[in-house]
């Protein structure tokens, strides 16, 4: 077949859909190089005389009769070393390239998402004559100084190699030679192509459960909410209510070896604060630019809509490339409704019909296959390996009203709710996460993992870790049972006001306050805050907890709730996670406080057993 | 821009297959550009310019702006081959314009061989540089508590009858950053105002001397609705030249916005596509975002976009497709509110739902006070409370409150007469703004400000501040 056979002609430009007609094998999914600026596009239907395209840049100016070139390719991502400390656009194409342009985004700019002409040093890790497949590791680069990138044979090859070179070579430049079992000789590369939008193969019954918590140093989540390596959460709430924000938090201070952040219709200026932030922040484990283990994608809400549709599942399958290598990979995706608003933008330009709020039928189907991708699995080749891939999404239900089916559909595939409540935003609790109406479907696997699957600043408190480490669960219940509690109580205090309460009930209420401003509320731009150990979660809640345990007795022993409401201690655990001497401090305060209670006791003769 | 039929080369169409509204369907043409500006010539005689927004093999739909009243099938329509472009050159400053670009001053059109696309093109956030730079108002609940930096997209979120017209002008004349001499330029674009508003800001920049360094474009109440479309986009990227050709600061002021989403909702409806929430279109995100996204600062430019659109919420609900798709796009909203208004404060800002997202990076130590964050952190925990204490004496009385409940109450009243009423020409300097903050937070008990670090305290608590000086 000759070229000339597959270009067609536009017919009809509506927005970024195009109709056109005249190449008869189109395939749906097909990249298409619309007009004379050859502007992407893919496939998005095809019927007996035409098809349509969706187009990823601006479509002004183009006219019916243009041509449409089709290149017999699917959208697919370059995978290969390069991909970290970096930023792209929503189709892969990476920012830094487009800025030789000026600083604005033009149209008709090609670039390729990994650099051509950067070299990098490739070492084998098999020797010539080894019989290798699928995902098989066959060398590394160092791609940044904490990051080994793991060169793999990509999925559906499998042969010999009859070749493997050590030294510095372009992405495009071959590594190796493999022969097939037909004999073909086929170069081997350190970057391969996947299509964006099929997953990427792993182990037949590969799936494993998820039993280890992704550590984010955050303590709503860490404790209360937690989100496994490998699971998925939603993060929904009206605008100003802190998701983009926890994505950042997320994307800093998780225990992921690699963060792919995607910013989908979001601000330019959110992802030129992370642009300046990252290559700044150290990371906690290494010591390292965080820079270094992130990939961004930026299609900010001013870019063309089909892109933001594109910029999820570029993001995803470079998650699952690195999955692929055995890596623990977190993807945050900011925001999952405009993603959404893109499908249903473009099935209106196709007059599909919308089911609900405009919606098309298949939403359900796309948010499913996207968080499906989310996973604990065993990678495809050898050496025998393990990789996750975490994906949290925030949600912008319009009005901040959750029963909407962006919001709806969300939280059917996903298995933790972090539900943002403006309330709580408004007095400037962050992170405004409501404590009772958000779940984690993790926690059971989690818990008895979660505070020994590390320690790594406290080696003197190793010895109490594991003392502390199985009452953790306990602790947990009991916090959230006295702010439910707490909850009910208030309800009934606005309507008869705290005063006339019991002082047992205004105890729970303190202690909730404590809980609340002591524990829950947690700065991200505090610097000795923003990420907390999880000892240091676990110590202050015990502080606040024992500190409750003897007031109860106090109370109850008849001392007035006034005494020990009077307790500089009281200011004092709502500040001391500010102290950056941190766990010391706490330890310190908790017995400070608990002395302070004894002394209450004794001032009123109260016999506590200790 | 004055474009006449004569004006543009080329072949001329006649006649229209159908018209709804302000859109034009026409047949029989060739060669024509999605997205190219036509001008189109009514049996009336005028002259008005459109815009080709779906065209096909024969077919072309044209979103004619400059007033549908008088249209009719009998039409002559000509391409002009491109899109709408204005031109620009230093020329605009100091001048006035209508919603299409031309001149409503008595002067001549701008001439330039510098045409720019009115619909710009994104940022690419790798050139952004991320906003640091404090703006002081000089109005206490905005610079203690939302802080305006430069490149920053704020809007007013507001009700028919609250004074915002007051508030933006008052913060026209009072931006400054501090320790910078330069004065702000100002392009001002009116989308559906009454004359008496347009007029107000007119006089608001004549008196400040700041029209010399002014654009203002007009669409007003009684111009065609459809041209809010375009006057935006007008404004904004005149505000890009001055910005990032001619290095100015720039200030955009958007008013109001509802009355855009308003037009926006009408090409829609003609057109016939599904609504979406409220009947505006599913892609009034997006759409707002190609206008409120053209803000902030570029590396290498020396000026900077900053934007404060105004917008009336419907029914005062902040949930409204509106407010609700603004507060998602923009950096932040500045919400006034019936009830203080009547309560006779002014600026009538209810801080609590309120918020700029740039502020942390424009406060702090060097940029304003090294207790700035921690104060207004502390002010909005003291205020809510206060708030929930208020709503809770309306159902148990005052005297159900307990003391602290009480304490808070009170300080909610303070706030509200001292920290946010202030004079139309009342002009704070940010350091008096903090003391003031101080001097409020100071009806509460120490232990209670458990929102600033302990030095702070010590350094600018009135109590320690008084034994510091005896
Ligand atoms: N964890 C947090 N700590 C401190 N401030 C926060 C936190 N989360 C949110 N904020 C504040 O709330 C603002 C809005 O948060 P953001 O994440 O941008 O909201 P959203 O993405 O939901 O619109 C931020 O600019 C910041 O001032
Ligand atoms: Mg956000």
């Amino acid at each position: 077949m000759s070229l000339e056979e597959r270009v067609g002609q536009i017919e009809r430009i509506s927005g970024t859909v195009v109709d056109a007609v005249g190449v008869k094998d189109i395939e749906i999914g097909e990249v298409v190089e619309v007009g004379d600026e050859r502007l992407i596009g893919e496939v998005i239907r095809v019927s007996k005389d035409r098809f349509t395209i969706q187009v990823y840049e601006p479509t002004s100016g183009l006219r019916p009769g243009d041509k449409v070139y089709a290149t017999g390719r699917k959208l697919v991502a370059e995978l290969g070393p390069g991909l970290l400390y970096n930023v792209f656009d929503g189709v892969g194409r990476p920012l830094h390239e487009l800025l030789k342009q000026g600083p604005f985004i033009t149209r008709g700019i090609k670039a390729y998402t990994l650099d051509r002409k950067r070299k990098w040093y490739f070492k084998p890790t098999v020797k010539r004559g080894a019989e290798v497949a699928a995902g098989d590791i066959i060398g590394t680069v160092q791609e940044t100084y904490m990051i080994e990138h793991r060169i793999m044979i990509p999925p559906g090859l499998e042969g010999k190699l009859i070749s493997v070179e050590e030294g510095e070579f372009t992405v495009e430049e071959p590594v190796a030679l493999l022969r097939t079992k037909d004999g073909r000789e086929i170069p081997v590369k350190m970057y391969q192509e996947w299509p964006v939008r099929v997953p990427r193969p792993f182990q037949p019954e590969g799936r494993l459960p998820l039993t280890e918590p992704l550590i984010t140093g955050q303590r709503v989540i860490d404790t209360f909410f937690p989100v496994a390596k490998g699971g998925a959460a939603a993060i929904p709430g009206g605008f100003g209510t802190g998701k983009t924000v926890m994505l950042h938090q997320l994307a800093k201070w998780s225990d992921a070896d690699v963060i792919v952040y995607i910013g989908c219709g979001e601000r330019g200026n959110e992802m030129s604060e992370v642009l300046t932030e990252f290559p700044e922040l150290k990371d906690p484990r290494t010591g390292r630019p965080l820079m270094e283990r992130t990939i961004l994608i930026a299609n900010t809400s001013n870019m063309p809509v089909a892109a933001r549709e594109a910029s999820i599942y570029i993001g995803v399958t470079m998650a699952e490339y690195y999955r692929d290598m055995g890596y623990n990979v977190a993807l945050m995706a900011d925001s999952t409704s405009r993603w959404a608003e893109a499908l249903r933008e473009i099935s209106g330009r196709l007059e599909e019909m919308p089911v609900e709020r405009g919606y098309p039928a298949y939403l359900p189907d796309k948010i499913a296959e996207f968080y499906e991708r989310a996973g604990k699995v065993k990678v495809l080749g050898r050496p025998e390996r393990i990789g996750s891939v975490t994906i949290i999404g925030a949600v912008s239900p319009p009005g901040g009203d959750f029963n909407e089916p962006v919001t709806i559909h969300t939280l059917r595939f996903t298995g933790v709710f972090w539900a943002l409540d403006p309330e709580l935003a408004y007095s400037r609790h962050f992170p405004a996460i409501n404590w009772l109406k958000s779940y984690s479907l993790y926690v059971t696997s989690l818990l008895s993992s979660w505070a020994t699957s590390f320690s790594y600043h406290a080696e003197e408190l190793a010895e109490w870790w594991r003392k502390v480490a199985p009452s953790f669960p306990e602790y947990r219940s009991k916090a959230l049972e006295l702010l439910s509690v707490a909850a009910e109580i208030e309800s009934i205090a606005r309507i008869i006001g705290e005063s006339a309460l019991p002082d047992d009930q205004r105890l729970i209420l303190l202690t909730a306050e404590l809980l609340k401003e002591g524990f829950l509320r947690q700065n991200a731009f505090s610097e000795v805050d923003s990420f907390s150990e999880p000892e240091k979660q676990v110590l202050i809640l015990k502080m606040i907890l024992d500190f409750h345990s003897i007031a109860e007795k106090l109370i109850r022993a008849g001392v007035p709730i006034e005494r020990i409401r009077s307790l500089p201690h009281i200011s004092l655990m709502m500040r001391v996670k500010e102290d950056p001497e941190k766990v010391k401090a706490i330890l310190r305060l908790t017995e400070e406080s608990r002395k302070a209670l004894l002394e209450i006791a004794e001032e009123y003769g109260v016999k506590l057993e200790v | 821009m004055v474009l006449r039929l004569e004006d543009i080369p080329g072949l001329i169409y006649r006649g229209a297959k159908e018209i709804r509204r302000s859109l034009l369907f026409v047949e029989g043409v060739s060669g024509v550009g999605y997205d190219e500006m036509v001008v189109v010539r009514a049996p009336d005689g005028i002259d008005r310019v459109g815009r080709v927004i779906e065209v096909g093999r024969g077919f072309a739909v044209i979103q004619v702006f400059g007033g549908e009243m008088g249209l009719q099938t009998d039409i002559a329509v000509k391409f002009t081959g491109s899109t709408f472009k204005i031109p620009v050159s230093d020329e605009v400053l100091g001048r006035m314009f209508n919603g299409r670009f031309e001149p409503i001053d008595g002067m001549p059109p701008v001439v330039s061989d510098d045409l720019r696309d009115v619909n710009g093109s994104p940022i690419n956030p790798a050139a952004r540089v991320y906003p640091n730079n404090f703006i002081q108002t000089g109005i206490s609940a905005i610079d203690g508590m939302l802080s305006l930096v430069r490149g920053q997209k704020l809007p007013i979120f507001s009700e028919s009858g609250l004074p915002h017209n007051r508030i933006i002008a008052q913060i026209a004349r009072q931006a400054t950053v501090l320790g910078e001499a330069e004065e702000f330029a100002i392009v001002f674009a009116a989308m559906g105002l009454k004359n008496d508003e347009a007029r107000f800001f007119i006089e608001q920049f004549r008196e400040s001397g700041a029209i010399e360094r002014s654009v203002i474009i007009l669409n007003l109440a009684d111009d065609p609705a459809i041209e809010r479309l375009l006057t935006p986009r007008i404004a904004l990227t005149v505000a890009e030249y001055m910005a990032f050709d001619l290095e100015m600061h720039v200030l955009a002021i958007l008013s109001d916005m509802t009355n855009y989403c308003e037009a926006l909702r009408e090409i829609s409806a003609a057109r016939e596509e599904v609504p979406g929430r409220g009947g505006y279109p599913g892609y009034m995100y997006s759409d707002l975002a190609t206008i409120y996204e053209r803000a902030g600062i570029i590396a290498g430019r020396k000026g900077s976009l900053t934007q404060m659109p105004v917008l009336t919420m419907p029914g005062g609900d902040l949930r409204h497709p509106i407010p609700d798709l603004t507060g998602y796009i923009t950096e932040g909203q500045i919400i006034l509110s019936r009830e203080l208004y009547s309560r006779g404060i002014y600026p009538p800002i209810n801080v609590l739902p309120s918020l700029s997202r740039l502020m942390r990076s424009g406060i702090g130590p060097g940029k304003t006070r090294d207790d700035h964050k921690d104060v207004a952190d502390q002010l909005y925990d003291a205020y809510s409370r206060g708030v929930r204490a208020r709503d809770l004496a309306r159902i148990v009385g005052e005297m159900g409150l307990s003391e602290r409940e009480r304490r808070y109450l009170k300080f909610a009243d303070a706030f509200e007469k001292r920290f946010v009423n202030q004079g139309e020409y009342e002009n704070r300097s940010i350091d008096e703004t903090l003391d003031l903050a101080w001097e409020l937070l100071a009806m509460l008990p120490e232990e209670e400000l458990v929102r600033i670090r302990e030095k702070y305290i010590k350094k600018y608590h009135p109590k320690y501040r008084a034994a510091a000086a005896s």
